[in-house]
Parts: structure tokens; C-alpha cells; sequence
């Protein structure tokens, strides 16, 4: 039975930390739940979308993420119960909103789901989401597993509407994307009825119009709020202590941090001299309880991933105090004993508390690593990221490539998020050369492509993805095309939001709870916005180049390529084959060809791969897709493709 | 709670691959197995941009007493599970020991920088030698060739769970493997997964 349907007493699943933040929601009786895809966050999404007929919610994955804050806080508003989950990146671009809802104040029950991705495993930055909570002034909670995943969901709709604040939930991607044994708690099964009361004062909080002004009296209702919710963390269940009473060292963690720590406590044996202090309410902090435990030894040890977030805020809190707890002596990011930037692990907080209690620990046996540094062990080959096998980017990106090459003007290609930010790497030829935010590709050609008059004549090229283009993209390009910026944009289009695993987006006909939904025409709009725009298929290397070249010398304004090909593992395309492939030996010259190996040195689809023996190449016939693209690149024409009956 | 206990407690699995080799559902699959038998499972994935062709691995976590952390300590690897056999050396140089047990699948998945010819790719002798001298016990068997003659490689990561089962090493049989996928997987598929499943057994006896 499905852990999200499963209402039998007592049960336990083994579910993923967003699986865990889904079913809290569920057991909260959430009604609208609303995000943009991003690795780690997805999944909760995608969950509720799987049950919205079945709960009679209503899921969608909005254009951006600030849009989906403003579709939940309109729930909220109308005093339904509203979710809305993004990775790290998404707060900033919804973090405009967000202040204003924090001043503005919630109704029914909304909770901001946001999950950092310290170590950058996902990402490309491992930017903080905590202090957008202290500095916009909200309730922030931290799981620190994956029951409490659930449980402090479900408890954060009722903190909201018991203050009448957002709640800010915080997930890390070893919380989100990692799996534990989950018991359920009941299904919701009340019924709301939504209505937006606009009638009463500006300052009620159910009756008048939702607004952050006027803004002093609101502001000072925001700062009453979160002194409601410290009270309430005070006696807060998600705050946990486990060791001795005086303990020699104190570790403050939160978060993923709670489990290396136990782990790390264990492996040592150092359960009688260390105190771990758990803290599932972040912000505002639990001045009281704080107080009792720094009073309790004088060494203290913080124990969080990424910025020093709970340590700044105990040390103002300790300085404020120091005459009833006394000094201490801190450990943490600012003296140097935890890393400021990655992800941690059980073993970094093993070697520091090593250092601060002067154990001894062998972490691998020397003979044992002896051996590991003997070839072939120590010279393993390492495993670059690439395009899988038939992806339309490899083929994108060589047209880009040879076009530029051909035109040898040391043109360049502004990049931007998605799995095309690889075309930074190898198996996009290098083509890349910015990576920042959604949209900012696009953005960044904007203001470059208005560089002639100061002597700049390279041409330049921005990519976008299709689910990028409606999320930051649009506005890029109305800026190019009002001021006449030289740029081609080269539409990436694979039909989906495919590096985060296929979400709809306003493109497809589809909606995230499988209804029929009104594409918006990506040609048409930017059309309207007036551009020039193409569409080619990207396989067809001849016709994309010859394109492509033709529109990076046209000097004039804004050109739109939009080269479409669904994604090699799109559930459409994926486990079908156009071509068998095969390489014809005779005709294969190995390495005394001219190409000098173009098709497996320089296109490197990881389904063809060098017979270093035979001197030919060959075709791995369990992971070639059969796209067919590399018989085209091939100048003996050794390899060939037979359509597939 | 509690299953039965296991031989180390926690019990630390990696299952390692290449992205899209199954290895998530693999590790997935393997754990719900655990969870019906009654034990606390901790897995810690890496996927997401890794997916792309790069190494991918799962820590599996098992315990009859408590949750452990998704991140197993370096040098603490009870068992290495692997969908390609570099990948199990590149497992073990982390989390090896002495006394680590390896399972792994022999056909190679060349890197890319294999492929264009700037590293090399160890001989599948080398590679024998190699993790021999990084374990107490080694499996190799051809599963991707066996999963093949099923009539679909994916399958290998099936044929790798009932190899694990095979080994002795954790209290898991086939009837929890049948109740487990039935729950995800549609009839019709059932009996080729269960054959995979028979396949990885035969392969360790």
C-alpha cells in the first residue's frame, strides 16, 4: 500500500525524507501545494500530485518559484491549508514575495518547504536558506530525520496558524534524498472551504485585505509573532538533548548534522563525556533552554553544514547571558574547527572531536592503505559527467561548436541551469562559458550583445532549456529584443523539465496532476516579443550548423534557434530505438584516419566506446539509444544506421 | 522493531554503478526487503546531476536497533554491491577494510575519458587482482551478459539483488523480494524479475 494512501494504525515505511515532508503535509490535511522542480526538493511535489484526485487537493508546478509562493499564499489566504517546496535557489527568486507575506501575515496554514544542497551535489552554488527566516522574520524548522521530516510538516501548519506567520521548513539533500523507517501518523480528513475576507481592518488578521502595510503596525505584529513562536519552542519536541548532565563538551547541531554527530559519538565511545543537543527550531532560537545547557559546561561545539547560522546566533545569545552562564570556549566554523563551505560527514566531526578530546582513532588500517595506493587501484579512471547516450545537448552543442569555429570570430555561448550546464565540460565541447542563475544566460547575452560600440565584435549566443525559458528567460528576452541586443538564443527544447526527472511546465499539454492543460507556444512568443525565431531538430547536424551560422551573421537584434528533440530518457522516448547502429571495420580506419578519432576523442557518447585492440571503433550495444547522430559525423562513414522496422 | 541480529550491527551495504544502471531502485528494492524483516534502514543516495553517466552510489544502513546516518565512515564497508567492477575499486579506496566483502558485476562501463583516450581502463585481470587484495571475499559474476540473455540488460540490477541474497550475507529470501516488487512493478513483469532474481542466486551457489 502506498505510504501516501496507508491509513492503517501504526505502520511504517521506509520513505525518503521528501516522501516523509509530502505525507506530513497529508496528515496536516494540506489542500493547494505548489513548487518549481530542483533537485533535492522535487519528489514533495511530485507526491502530492500523485494523490491530488484521490485527497481532493489541487498540486501544481508553477512557472517559478515565486509565483508558487504567491499561488499558496493565495490558499492561505482564502484560509485553506497551503505547501510550497523549492530547492535553495527557488527562496531567492520567491524571496521578494516572502517578505512581504512575512509582513503581510498567513491565514490558513502555509508552510515553504526549502531544500539547501550543502556540498553543491545538485547545484551550482550551495547557498544558505536559513537567514532569508531571520531576515525576514519567520519560524524556521530543521528536521533532523527523516520521522521528524514528517512530523515537523505537519506540526509546522499548525505553528503557522497559531501565530498566523509562513513557516519555513528546512531540508538538506542527505534529509531529502536520503531514505529511513517512517511511522505514519492519521490522514486529515477534514474538509475546508475557501474564501477570501477582505471587508474587516487592514490590521485583523482573517478579516481585512492581505497586505504588509501599513507597514510599522504590521511590523510590529510580524516581531510579536515570532516571540509567540519561541514560547512555543521552548517545550518544543523537536528539541532534543542526549548525554550527561555535565557533560565534558556540549555539540549544538541541527539538521543532517544530528546524524553524523550520533554517529560520530558512537564511533569514538564518547557517550559519557559528550552532550548532543539537537535543536529542530532554528530560528527564533529557545533562549531558555539555551540557557540551561551552556550553563552545563564550558565547552561548547556547533555541528552545521555550510555558514555558521546556529553558532552566531547562540553567541549573541551567549554574550547576552555570559553573567548567569558564564565564559566559554567555542568550536565551530569561526576558530577553524568545522569547514565553512561542503557538505559534512560523520568522519570531519570524528577528526574534530579527536582534537578537542584528545582521542585516538584509526580510520583505516596502514597496511590496508598501503595497498590502495598500488596501481591500477590508486590510478582508477575517473568518471567525468556527461550526456547520456542519444541526448539531444551533445548534439546541440557540436552544431554550436563547429558553427563558432566556422565563424572564428572567438564567438561564445552564455549557459545557464539545467543538464546543459555541461556544455561547460568536454561533452559539450567547452562551448559554455558563463553558468549562473535561471535565466541569467540569457540575461547576460543581453547586455553583452550591446558591446559593439565599445569594440567588442564576438558574436554571442545564449542557451536556455524549455522549462528555463518560461521560468527567467521571458524577461531576458524582452530586454534583448527592446534594446536591439545582437544575440542568438538557442532554445534547448527536450520537451520537459528532464534533469529533474520529466515535471510538465507551461510548454506541454499536461499538468502536474496529469490533466489536460493549454501549451503556451515557446515559437509564438517570442515571436510576439519580436524576435526571429527557427526551429530545427538538433540531429540534423547539417541544417542546425548551416542555421546557426547564418544567424550569428546577421548583425541585427535578437534571433531565436529553438532546436527540438525530446530527451533520450523522456518515458515517451525511452526503450525505444530510430536506428540499429553498427561500425563497419572495413571502413573504420582506427588511428591512422585523418579524423584522429572524432567520433570517440572529441564526440564521446558514452555508447560508443575505442577497441583499443581491433584499433576500431565500436558500438556498446547496451547503452547505445540508437539516435544515429555519430553516423553523421563519422568522414569514412563507418558507421552506420539501419532504421529500426 | 527489531529483526533478527546481523552479523555487525549497523550493517554497512554500498551499492555503487553507473548512473542509469538502476542503482537507485536497486538500493530501494533491497531496503523495503530489510524494512519488512523487521530492521531500522538508513540508505543515503547520491543522485540527481550525478546521474549523468557519473558514478552513483547508495550507503545502506541496517540495524535491529536504531537509525544510523546516510553517510557510512570511511573505511566502514561490511559489503560493496557493484554494477561495474571499477566502480567497486573506486568504493573500496573510501570505505575498504580488511575485511570487506565484494560483490560486482564484471562488464565495463567505459568513462568518458576512456573513451577518448586520455586515461585507461584497467585490464579485467588487473581489476580481479586488484580487489582480491581489498577484500576478504570476492563474487564476480556476468550480470549484465546473464541480464542480457533475459532479453534486457537493465535486469542486472535484479540478477545483483539475488546474488546479494545468494552471498548468505543479509537475512533476505524470495518471498520478501516477490512481496516487495509486486507492490511497484505490474504483473506481466513480475515473472521476469523474479527469474532475474532466481538467475542472481544460481550465479553465487
Amino acid at each position: 500500500m502506498s505510504y501516501l494512501t496507508d491509513n492503517r494504525e501504526d505502520m511504517q515505511h521506509l520513505l525518503m525524507g521528501n516522501e516523509a515532508i509530502a505525507r506530513g503535509a497529508l496528515e496536516a490535511g494540506v489542500n493547494v501545494a505548489s513548487g518549481y522542480p530542483g533537485t533535492p526538493s522535487s519528489e514533495i511535489i511530485e507526491s502530492l500530485a500523485k494523490v491530488a484526485k484521490e485527497r481532493n487537493l489541487y498540486v501544481e508546478w508553477s512557472a517559478n518559484e515565486k509565483v508558487a509562493m504567491e499561488v499558496a499564499a493565495a490558499a492561505s489566504f482564502a484560509k485553506l491549508r497551503s505547501l510550497c517546496a523549492m530547492k535553495q535557489v527557488g527562496v531567492n527568486v520567491a524571496s521578494d514575495f516572502l517578505l512581504h507575506l512575512g509582513l503581510c501575515g498567513t491565514r490558513g496554514g502555509m508552510v515553504l518547504v526549502t531544500c539547501d544542497d550543502p556540498g553543491a551535489l545538485s547545484s551550482t552554488n550551495e547557498g544558505p536558506s536559513r537567514h532569508y527566516a531571520q531576515m525576514f522574520e519567520i519560524p524556521l524548522l530543521e528536521p533532523g530525520d527523516f520521522q521528524e521530516a514528517k512530523d515537523m510538516t505537519k506540526w509546522a501548519f499548525e505553528l503557522s496558524e497559531a501565530i498566523k506567520s509562513v513557516v519555513m521548513v528546512r531540508s538538506v539533500t542527505r534529509v531529502s534524498h536520503a531514505s529511513g523507517n517512517v511511522r505514519l501518523g492519521a490522514l486529515a480528513e477534514t474538509e475546508r472551504h475557501a474564501e477570501f475576507r477582505y471587508d474587516g481592518s487592514p490590521l485583523s488578521a482573517d478579516e481585512g485585505p492581505a497586505e504588509s502595510v501599513p507597514v510599522g503596525q504590521k511590523h510590529r505584529l510580524q516581531q510579536e509573532k515570532l516571540q509567540m513562536a519561541t514560547q512555543l519552542f521552548e517545550e518544543s519536541p523537536f528539541n532534543t538533548y542526549q548525554g550527561p548532565e555535565k557533560p565534558e563538551l556540549l555539540i549544538i547541531t541541527a539538521s543532517a548534522g544530528n546524524l553524523y554527530t550520533r554517529e560520530a559519538i558512537s564511533l569514538l565511545g564518547a557517550e559519557d563525556r559528550v552532550g548532543l543537543l539537537k535543536l529542530g527550531t532554528t530560528w527564533p532560537l529557545p533562549s531558555r533552554l539555551l540557557k540551561r545547557y551552556l550553563a552545563a559546561t564550558d565547552k561548547i561545539m556547533f555541528v552545521e553544514e555550510v555558514l555558521p547560522f546556529l553558532e552566531e546566533n547562540v553567541k549573541i545569545l551567549a554574550a547576552e547571558k555570559a553573567r548567569e552562564v558564564g565564559v566559554k570556549t567555542f568550536y565551530g566554523k569561526n576558530e577553524g574547527t568545522m569547514p565553512k563551505t561542503g557538505e559534512l560527514n560523520p568522519d570531519i566531526i570524528v577528526s574534530a572531536l579527536c582534537k578537542i578530546l584528545k582521542i585516538d582513532y584509526l580510520t583505516i588500517d596502514p597496511d590496508y592503505e598501503q595497498k590502495l595506493q598500488m596501481p591500477p587501484i590508486a590510478g582508477v579512471p575517473e568518471r567525468a559527467r556527461t550526456f547520456c547516450p542519444g541526448c539531444p545537448h551533445r548534439a546541440s552543442f557540436w552544431s554550436i561548436h563547429n558553427a563558432l569555429q566556422m565563424d572564428n570570430r572567438r564567438g561564445f555561448v552564455c549557459g545557464d541551469i539545467g543538464c546543459y550546464a555541461m556544455g561547460r565540460f568536454p561533452c559539450g565541447f567547452n562551448t559554455t562559458k558563463t553558468l549562473h542563475a535561471m535565466g541569467s544566460g540569457a540575461g547576460l547575452a543581453s547586455g553583452f550583445g550591446k558591446l559593439a560600440q565599445f569594440g567588442m565584435n564576438q558574436p554571442v549566443l545564449a542557451v536556455c532549456g524549455d522549462s528555463t525559458f518560461f521560468h527567467a528567460a521571458i524577461p531576458a528576452l524582452v530586454n534583448a529584443v527592446h534594446h536591439n541586443s545582437n544575440i542568438t538564443l538557442v532554445v534547448l527544447d527536450n520537451s520537459g523539465t528532464a534533469m529533474t526527472g520529466f515535471q510538465p511546465h507551461p510548454g506541454l499539454t499536461i499538468n502536474a496532476m496529469g490533466d489536460e492543460a493549454q501549451e503556451i507556444d515557446i515559437t509564438k512568443v517570442c515571436e510576439a516579443i519580436g524576435a526571429k525565431v527557427e526551429t530545427r531538430d538538433p540531429f540534423d547536424l547539417e541544417e542546425t550548423q548551416t542555421t546557426l551560422n547564418r544567424l550569428i551573421e546577421d548583425g541585427q537584434g535578437v534571433k531565436v534557434l529553438i532546436l527540438r528533440q525530446e530527451c533520450a530518457l523522456s518515458p515517451e522516448k525511452k526503450h525505444t530505438k530510430q536506428y540499429d547502429m553498427q561500425i563497419d571495420e572495413n571502413l573504420c580506419l582506427g588511428e591512422d584516419c585523418g579524423c584522429n578519432r572524432l567520433c570517440t576523442r572529441i564526440f564521446q557518447c558514452p555508447g560508443l566506446v575505442w577497441d583499443k585492440e581491433k584499433n576500431k571503433a565500436r558500438i556498446d550495444e547496451v547503452l547505445c539509444v540508437g539516435c544515429g547522430v555519430c553516423s553523421l559525423i563519422c568522414p569514412a562513414g563507418a558507421i552506420e544506421r539501419k532504421e529500426v522496422a | 522493531m527489531g529483526g533478527i541480529p546481523l552479523s555487525k550491527d549497523p550493517y554497512n551495504l554500498i551499492i555503487t554503478g553507473v548512473g542509469g544502471q538502476g542503482n537507485v531502485m536497486a538500493s530501494r528494492v533491497l531496503s523495503n526487503m530489510l524494512v519488512r524483516k523487521g530492521y531500522y534502514v538508513t540508505i543515503g543516495e547520491t543522485f540527481g546531476a550525478s546521474q549523468r553517466g557519473g558514478p552513483v552510489m547508495s550507503h545502506i544502513r541496517v540495524s535491529a536497533q536504531s537509525a544510523w546516518s546516510p553517510q557510512i565512515p570511511r573505511g566502514r564497508a561490511d559489503i560493496v554491491v557493484s554494477l561495474e567492477p571499477i566502480e567497486a575499486i573506486r568504493i573500496l579506496k573510501s570505505y575498504g577494510n580488511p575485511n570487506v566483502k565484494v560483490l560486482t558485476n564484471t562488464r565495463p562501463i567505459h568513462p568518458v575519458g576512456v573513451i577518448s583516450g586520455e586515461l585507461d581502463y584497467p585490464s579485467v585481470e588487473a581489476i580481479k587482482v586488484s580487489i582480491r587484495k581489498l577484500s576478504s571475499i570476492v563474487w564476480f559474476i556476468d550480470a549484465t551478459e546473464e541480464a542480457m540473455k533475459l532479453g534486457n540488460p537493465i535486469l542486472g540490477n535484479i540478477i545483483m539483488i539475488g546474488a546479494v541474497f545468494g552471498t548468505g550475507e543479509l537475512p533476505v529470501g524470495r518471498e520478501t523480494f516477490k512481496e516487495v516488487i509486486s507492490e511497484s512493478l505490474s504483473e506481466d513483469r513480475l515473472d521476469i524479475n523474479l527469474k532475474a532474481f532466481d538467475m542472481g542466486a544460481s550465479l553465487i551457489a
